[in-house]
């Protein structure tokens, strides 16, 4: 009670400071050359209250205050303190409670943390991410209060959906709200420093770190959310390209080509405008992401609410942001790129360039192929889906160039350079082929574009590896990164050709057979837990090799909401991941059952955590350089 | 008559004009092909030929039709004005039960036989597709 209180007071408060701060703003802009002490108070004390709010959310999820809606509509008192706790951001209202957490966060941060910047710079980035963050407010307290009471007191909660209830689904918001929402502060001070042309190599030298962790952030929440889809929805894969995924994506592609432009400006004052129109797409395709999960225009897990005056709200708000940005971008920016714009065709930054291109093209395979199917059923009520077909289709070809730029790219030196004494990077393009023939050679399927696709990778990770043993620390993190990255397509390429599937019914006590496995149904287990019962099934699988493995998959029918949800039981090894998951239709004898065998699966995590390890690597090292 | 840098910027120009409209090209081809059509069973009552193409089926799954052997599900999806019979081979969501809402995908044999080749999960018990509570929402 006394909680939702203060939370929602305390929301209030935050509101008006932001308010305020507009005005001291204003004031410290006009006549001052340091930073008014009254504007970092006053951003820390919004902070604060923010955090107040959040902690107010918490505890009343904690101690399962249900005169709370959302406490009610979301929590249960059967439910473990972990879950209770993040069952906070598990709904719309405490999720955007941490969207707001994170922005102010961000700014408070970004004030403390940047030196060596003009202080009109400061100050109207705090401008821009103010107008954002009173934005949040807004329309947290107008359509999305957490703190709404409802009487009379119910004497138990709704609970929440058992999905959600997983540990890498309880720290996956948090971990990719850093990563979407810092990617506000990267849109705040590019618009600032647009206003006041003094986009240079230094100022890219100091926004480059908040890309940085931005990217690293969306990188590692994309990754649990794959991870949790591939153990919690059943169906073995790790990306579905659902339009879910895809909005959490297209933020990753746009910050990805932003990385890369933003080195390039670091290094030869080019690529500005690319820059500026980049940080407004990362920032602006995060909102629309939460536009559109929010909005209900999406089916899936994360659409909580169907309440179309929010969707409104951003939609409205979002215009707002894009109208302000598109017109500092006219009105303010000169290109001044001319003095070095003699661009040679074999340099870094063509090949960087070009690579952009590249992204730029995938990123909008993803926005049609999501957005597509919303146009249509406004336009024309027609329902249709896009399928991953669609995406493969289109994508994979154009992945072998953009892999062997990789490869070549930074080999090359800026402005100019030639290829020359480089015969390991032609022999090892050789033995790529080879060893992607070799290896596919009894394979009859697509085996041209498969071939030269595992080449192409391949070749991306002979040359990666070979760097880090000649070229050592140089240029590590880039290293770091690329050559996660052709790990990563090496393993979803393997798994996707090799993976294995068998699906067949069966009653308790009966065996599955074909020419490789052995599948035998043993027996059928039952445990009571606090939260939920299990149905546990006893199987044994064995190889026509000789293999055996015992595989105990359950399903689970929760009290609270009752949602039966399947427990897939998986056997990780370094080489391949045994997958098994079972299903119970109604009122039959029969288990639905479905056996995977998924090679490479572990490297698919272990690639992606490279990859941000690579982000992380050269975040540390910008530190010690200072 | 121009400098190099005049044609240099023209060519740079046609290049991106190009790739943007084979992009284009190839997006809206690949469109066309990889669609996929929802329908409910009255409306493929109605069709006049049977598509070849993947499409969607929505509605409710009848009470007491699912039947159940070693490698195929059998049941009819029904918008309570039309039904459909399915038949599916592969594996059950966890929330596919009769009187429950569900989106099968897959092929028309004819108007009254589907076959589907995945069926799709949903989360949220209380939650029906949007297109299946309008499917239903017509009668």
């Amino acid at each position: 009670m006394i909680y939702s209180l203060v939370g929602y007071y305390s929301l209030i408060l935050g509101l008006i400071i932001g308010l305020s701060l507009f005005y001291f703003s204003y004031k410290n802009f006009n006549n001052s050359n340091i930073l008014d002490t009254k504007i970092l108070s006053f951003t820390f004390l919004q902070l604060f209250f923010v955090i107040i709010s959040f902690l107010c959310l918490i505890f009343s999820f904690v101690v399962s205050d249900f005169s709370n809606e959302t406490v009610f509509n979301n929590s249960h008192t059967t439910k473990p303190l972990f879950y209770k706790i993040s069952g906070t951001w598990g709904n719309h209202e405490g999720s955007l409670l941490l969207w707001l957490l994170v922005l102010t966060l961000f700014i408070f941060l970004f004030l403390v943390r940047t030196k060596n910047q003009p202080v009109k710079y400061k100050i109207l980035t705090l401008v821009f991410q103010q107008i954002i963050i009173v934005g949040f407010f807004l329309f947290l307290i107008k359509t999305s209060n957490p703190f709404n009471y409802i009487f009379p007191i119910p004497t138990e909660g709704l609970g929440l959906n058992p999905i959600l209830q997983d540990p890498a689904l309880a720290i996956h918001p948090p971990i990719l709200y850093l990563g979407y929402v810092g990617s506000s502060i990267i849109f705040s001070s590019v618009l600032a420093a647009t206003s006041l042309k003094i986009i240079s190599t230094s100022w890219a030298s100091h926004i480059k770190k908040w890309i940085l962790i931005s990217w690293i952030f969306l990188t590692l929440g994309i990754l649990l959310g794959s991870i949790w889809a591939y153990y919690e929805l059943g169906w073995g894969g790790f990306w579905f390209w659902d339009p879910v995924e895809n909005v959490s994506l297209m933020p990753w592609l746009a910050l990805t080509t932003l990385l890369h432009c933003i080195l390039v400006l670091e290094k030869k004052s080019i690529l500005t405008s690319w820059v500026i129109i980049l940080s407004i797409a990362t920032f602006t395709l995060s909102m629309c992401g939460t536009f559109l999960v929010r909005s209900g225009i999406l089916n899936s897990v994360h659409t909580f609410a169907n309440d179309p005056e929010r969707g409104l709200f951003i939609l409205v708000f979002l215009f707002i942001l894009i109208f302000l940005s598109i017109l500092i971008f006219f009105f303010f920016h000169k290109d001044n790129d001319r003095k070095s714009s003699s661009f040679f065709w074999l340099s870094k930054e063509t090949s960087i360039l070009i690579n952009n291109w590249f992204m730029m093209y995938f990123l909008s395979v993803v926005l049609i192929g999501t957005v597509y199917p919303i146009f249509l059923d406004v336009i024309s009520s027609q329902k249709i889906s896009v399928g991953p077909p669609f995406y493969h289709k289109l994508m994979i070809p154009f992945l072998i160039p953009f892999l062997l730029m990789m490869a070549i790219g930074p080999k090359l030196r800026w402005i100019k350079s030639q290829l020359k004494d480089k015969t390991y990077l032609i022999s090892f393009f050789i033995i790529s082929i080879l060893l992607a023939f070799l290896v596919l050679k009894n394979f009859n399927q697509n085996i041209l574009i498969n071939t030269i696709l595992i080449s192409s990778a391949l070749y991306l990770f002979f040359i990666t590896l070979r760097d880090f043993f000649v070229k050592k620390y140089k240029n590590i993190s880039q290293n770091i990164s690329h050559f996660g990255f052709s790990l990563l397509i090496l393993s979803i390429l393997f798994n996707s050709l090799f993976s294995s599937e068998i699906i067949t019914n069966l009653k308790i006590g009966e065996t599955f057979e074909n020419s490789k496995t052995k599948i035998v149904f043993e027996s059928v287990d039952q445990k009571k837990e606090k939260n939920y019962n299990a149905i546990i099934g006893n199987f044994l699988i064995s190889n026509h090799d000789g293999g055996e493995d015992r595989f105990s998959p359950q399903l689970r029918i929760y009290n609270q909401p009752v949602i039966a949800t399947s427990e897939a039981d998986i056997k990780t090894t370094l080489m391949s991941d045994k997958f098994i998951v079972i299903n119970l239709v109604q009122n039959q004898d029969f288990f639905n059952v479905r056996y995977q065998v998924k090679p490479f699966m572990l490297w698919i995590w272990l690639s992606v955590i490279l990859i941000s390890l690579g982000g992380i690597v050269s975040l540390l090292k910008k530190d010690n350089e200072k | 008559m121009y400098g190099r840098k005049v044609k240099l910027r023209f060519l740079f120009v046609v290049i991106v004009l190009i790739t943007l409209i084979l992009t284009t090209i190839l997006v809206l081809k690949s469109l066309e092909e990889n669609i996929v059509y929802f329908q409910s069973p009255s409306e493929i009552k109605s069709l006049t030929e049977i598509g070849k193409s993947k499409i969607r089926v929505g509605g409710m799954v009848k009470k007491n039709s699912i039947s159940i052997s070693s490698n195929k599900v059998n049941f009819i999806i029904t918008d309570f004005k039309n039904e459909i019979n399915v038949i599916y081979s592969g594996a059950v969501p966890n929330l596919f039960a009769e009187g429950k809402g569900v989106v099968a995908e897959g092929f028309l044999k004819d108007r009254n036989f589907f076959s589907a080749t995945k069926i799709l999960a949903k989360h949220d018990e209380n939650y029906m597709p949007p297109e299946v509570k309008e499917a239903l929402g017509e009668k």
